[in-house]
């Protein structure tokens, strides 16, 4: 058995495609690949497959990161990537691949935070938008409401800003590293409503995952 | 109109406010894109429900395939959009549009709408008026899409007449081509459109309903059927079938999202013979073409290989009546049980030999075991030809439930001509025993589940003739039903009479009942096989509008000499046939499995030639030795 992380982006129609469903369809790429993962235990044996942190339906993600574990010794990191690649649907590619020690700790357990990229349109004028930026990261708090809870938000962002630079598309382009892992999850779309911005007309990038050491 | 970048930016706006936006964008793995000015012909297949149905639909994704496989033809697909969509769309003036090239559907050459069943009627005049297509085709002009309908609910065409340029009576898969070829040669010609229909007419299997004009009778049943035009193509429209089942498409659609059906479907034999007395599809399908074992083997591993589905579904009518099935569940275990696959085999005859194969089709009891005894009293049985005794049903229940499966699910019909309460006890009683035999072997794990619903008198079925089942009646049975069978591990299950008597308008309607559903869409009735949405009051008002008695469609007696709407399709089987069976039925007598013995159901002499190019196991009617009348003619001569 080996156990391989693979970095990959997530884009195209699968923008649409929510976390479970992306799970499913990397079982049916490794179907396709003909390559054997192995199964769990137990009475419903699972696949054993592992997505470092969920990525919320309508964000695309510019290097996600899934482990699996395959049963086979006999096959390097390198032949797995050339297999998966002619099995991968159109919206996924593959940025890198490695191999790790079947003993290294999950990538779950060190996920702390991710960051995004949000495009919104120009209609919002920079300077309004730098002033509501920097009111959200001067405020000690920022009480919201998701599925009928509350929380603080403003400790779950770690950076915003606006880049500088306008783009020729004209739109603004909004960074931010939110808190992501096991014990608190920002979401890029809460952030933009907090801005005062409609998350749905927005077109939000994760463009990466920042694991602990 | 807009373009297809159009409707793209304006789709981008909105997608994220909808409830699985994932239903609605294509991109999808072995989705055909092909240049939209590369082709002659664009064809756009619509299965007139959510995506998440119509997506698996196995008859669409033959076509799909077929028509996808022609140098100068495009096919690309459309789904009714759910509410929330539709909201979105009519809002931001969006069109429906095809999943692949986001194109507007107004912008196709052909518009082809699957129709299993009856109620997706309504949502199939949405979608035209979602895409800004006039619903009516005398509206139509020659700029719009030729708008064509097919499937087992087209078997009646006469509901939808109005809306339809024609109908496909019967399997698609040669006649789509035909149909094509001949939209090319009247584009080609810059022609009225009439002149299109006109040769569409001429195609066997192909009904073009403004041809023909029904007649009445004062007491509004039908005189007879006018033909409009000379030059048309004659009556009756003899459905099609293929002599042999084309090789199963294996490039199925993979969805990003999760659908009814996530998996590799393939049929394994075409038809019935049985011959249950109310079975719609059953009639309709004859006769049996079976698919060879190895064909089926070697269709899955290439399926696999290009979709990476985890589950496989081996379809037909009747599973165990698939004569090499010990031959193929062996082939198919032996291949492909070690990959964590799942197989399903459904329609399996209830026996114990069933119990078997689907052990060894499954390594491990995932899931239920299904069946469908469908009666519980011989009275019953006899009646609707489907002879299961109960010793044989809880000879086969113990079996499922020794083995290990702790679900069973058994399916009966209430409403049955000649039904009575003490029939409906039987079905409460037979099910207590069943659950009975399986505490007795697996102790308080084992359940049952019943599923009962209601028996809908079917065109071009023995039981055309009677009148269904009134709506106190259906409703003291479910009564019945829901308070005998209660307790633990007993779960029942039914329709809603209301439902039940929109699918008998629908089913048995003719051409006048266009106009109810013409209004009933248009007070708001959509997607009305979906509990929540279904508005009979809708329906009901609708009936009011047009001045029909709907009653005239349900509840009537119907006389063995009544020209029904759907007389002038020939489904092969003959109507003296269908009146032997229905008198056969009023007598309680059975009639055995026609590949044991042929009845002379019809079939043979309309297919005689087909038969005769194509003879062989594969077909289960017997072979035509004798020749033809044309080679004793030319012989003869010679
Ligand atoms: S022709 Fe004979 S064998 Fe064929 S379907 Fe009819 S009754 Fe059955």
């Amino acid at each position: 058995m080996i156990r391989i992380q693979i970095y990959y982006s997530k884009g195209g129609a699968f923008r649409y495609t929510g976390n479970l469903d992306v799970h499913k369809a990397w079982e049916r790429i490794f179907r396709r690949a003909n390559l054997s993962l192995a199964y769990s235990q137990g009475f419903h044996p699972q696949p054993r497959l592992n997505q470092a942190n969920p990525l919320p339906l309508g964000i695309t993600g510019r290097n996600e990161l899934i482990e699996v574990w395959i049963n086979n010794n006999q096959i390097n990191h390198e032949e797995i990537r050339s297999t998966l690649e002619k099995s991968l649907p159109p919206g996924i590619t593959i940025n890198a691949i490695e191999e790790v020690p079947l003993n290294a700790p999950s990538p779950q357990t060190r996920v702390i935070a991710a960051d995004y990229v949000a495009e919104i349109s120009p209609a919002i004028a920079a300077v309004q938008l730098k002033d509501r930026i920097q009111t959200l990261l001067q405020s000690e708090s920022l009480i919201r409401e998701r599925r009928g809870k509350k929380y603080d938000l403003r400790p779950l962002v770690y950076n915003l800003e606006l880049e500088n630079s306008i783009r020729q598309a004209g739109n603004h382009r909004i960074f931010m590293r939110l808190a992501a892992g096991q014990q608190a999850t920002g979401r890029p779309d809460e952030v933009l409503t907090a801005l005062g911005l409609d998350p749905f007309s927005a077109y939000i990038e994760r463009t990466g995952i920042v694991f602990r050491e | 109109m807009l373009s297809a970048m159009e409707i793209q930016a304006r789709l981008e706006q909105i997608l994220l406010r909808v409830e699985k936006p994932g239903r609605y964008v294509g991109g999808e793995l072995n989705q055909v894109i092909k240049p939209w000015e590369s082709v002659k012909t664009r064809v756009a297949l619509v299965f007139p429900d959510l995506y998440d149905i119509g997506l698996p639909n196995l008859g669409l994704a033959i076509l799909y395939d077929i028509l996808n496989k022609q140098k100068d033809v495009l096919a690309e697909r459309a789904y009714a959009p759910w509410v929330d969509m539709e909201t979105l769309l009519r809002e931001n003036e969006i069109p429906l549009y095809a999943l692949e090239s986001k194109q507007p559907l107004a912008a196709f050459d052909i518009i082809g709408f699957s129709l299993p069943y009856e109620t997706l009627y309504t949502n199939t005049l949405n979608i035209l008026d979602l895409s800004s297509i006039p619903l009516k085709a005398v509206e139509r002009q020659k700029s719009h899409p030729l708008i064509i309908a097919g499937g087992h609910a087209a078997f009646n065409p006469e509901p939808m007449a109005d809306f339809m340029d024609a109908f496909v009576i019967g399997e698609a898969e040669d006649v789509i081509l035909e149909i094509v070829h001949a939209h090319q040669q009247w584009k080609a010609a810059h022609l009225q459109k009439e002149k299109l229909l006109m040769a569409l007419s001429k195609i066997s299997g192909v009904y073009v309903p403004s041809f023909y004009r029904p007649v009445y009778k004062l007491d509004g049943t039908i005189s007879h059927i006018e033909r409009r035009n000379d030059e048309s193509g004659s009556l009756p429209v003899t459905k099609r079938i293929v002599p042999r089942l084309p090789l199963p498409p294996t490039n199925f659609i993979v969805p990003n999202i999760d659908v009814v059906h996530n998996r590799v479907a393939i049929e394994i034999m075409r038809g019935c013979t049985r011959g249950c007395r109310f079975c719609h599809a059953g009639m309709i399908t004859r006769p049996v073409r079976e698919r060879p074992v190895a064909e089926i083997v070697a269709s899955i591993e290439t399926a696999l290989r290009n979709t990476g589905y985890e589950e496989i579904a081996l379809l037909s009518l009747s599973s165990s009546d698939y004569s090499q099935i010990t031959e193929l569940v062996s082939a198919v275990s032996e291949r492909f049980s070690s990959q964590h696959l799942t197989i399903s085999l459904p329609s399996l005859r209830i026996d114990t030999v069933s119990v078997d194969l689907l052990e060894k089709l499954k390594g491990r009891r995932s899931g239920g075991f299904t069946l469908a005894p469908e009666a519980a009293t011989d009275r019953m049985r006899n009646t609707i030809n489907k002879p299961i005794s109960a010793e044989q049903l809880l000879e086969t229940a113990r079996e499922i439930y020794r083995r290990g499966w702790t679900n069973l699910k058994l399916y009966f019909m209430i409403g049955h001509p000649t039904e009575t309460l003490e029939d409906v006890q039987a079905i409460a009683d037979l099910c207590k025993a069943v659950l009975a035999e399986g505490r007795k072997q697996i102790g308080r794990r084992a359940n049952l589940h019943a599923g009962v619903s209601t028996f809908v008198p079917k065109p071009h079925t023995p039981f055309q003739w009677v009148p269904c089942d009134e709506m106190e009646n259906i409703e003291a049975k479910q009564v019945l039903l829901r308070k005998t069978m209660t307790g633990p591990g007993l779960k029942l299950t039914w329709t809603d009479p209301r439902d039940t008597q929109l699918e008998a308008w629908l089913s048995r309607g003719d051409r006048r009942i266009g106009e109810v559903i013409y209004r009933a869409w248009q007070l708001g009735a959509k997607f009305d096989a979906w509990q929540d949405q279904f508005r009979f009051e809708a329906w009901q008002y609708a009936f009011l509008q047009a001045g029909l008695d709907p009653a005239f469609y349900t509840y009537r007696h119907r006389t063995l000499d009544e020209v029904f709407p759907w007389d002038h399709i020939n489904i092969g089987v003959k109507k003296q046939y269908l009146i032997e069976e229905f008198r056969r039925s009023e007598a309680g007598v059975l009639r055995a499995d026609c590949r044991e013995n042929c009845y002379a159901c019809g079939i043979l002499p309309v297919f005689t030639e087909m038969r005769r190019a194509f003879p062989g196991r594969a077909w289960k009617c017997p072979e035509v030795r004798s020749p033809s009348r044309k080679t004793i003619l030319e012989t003869a001569a010679s």
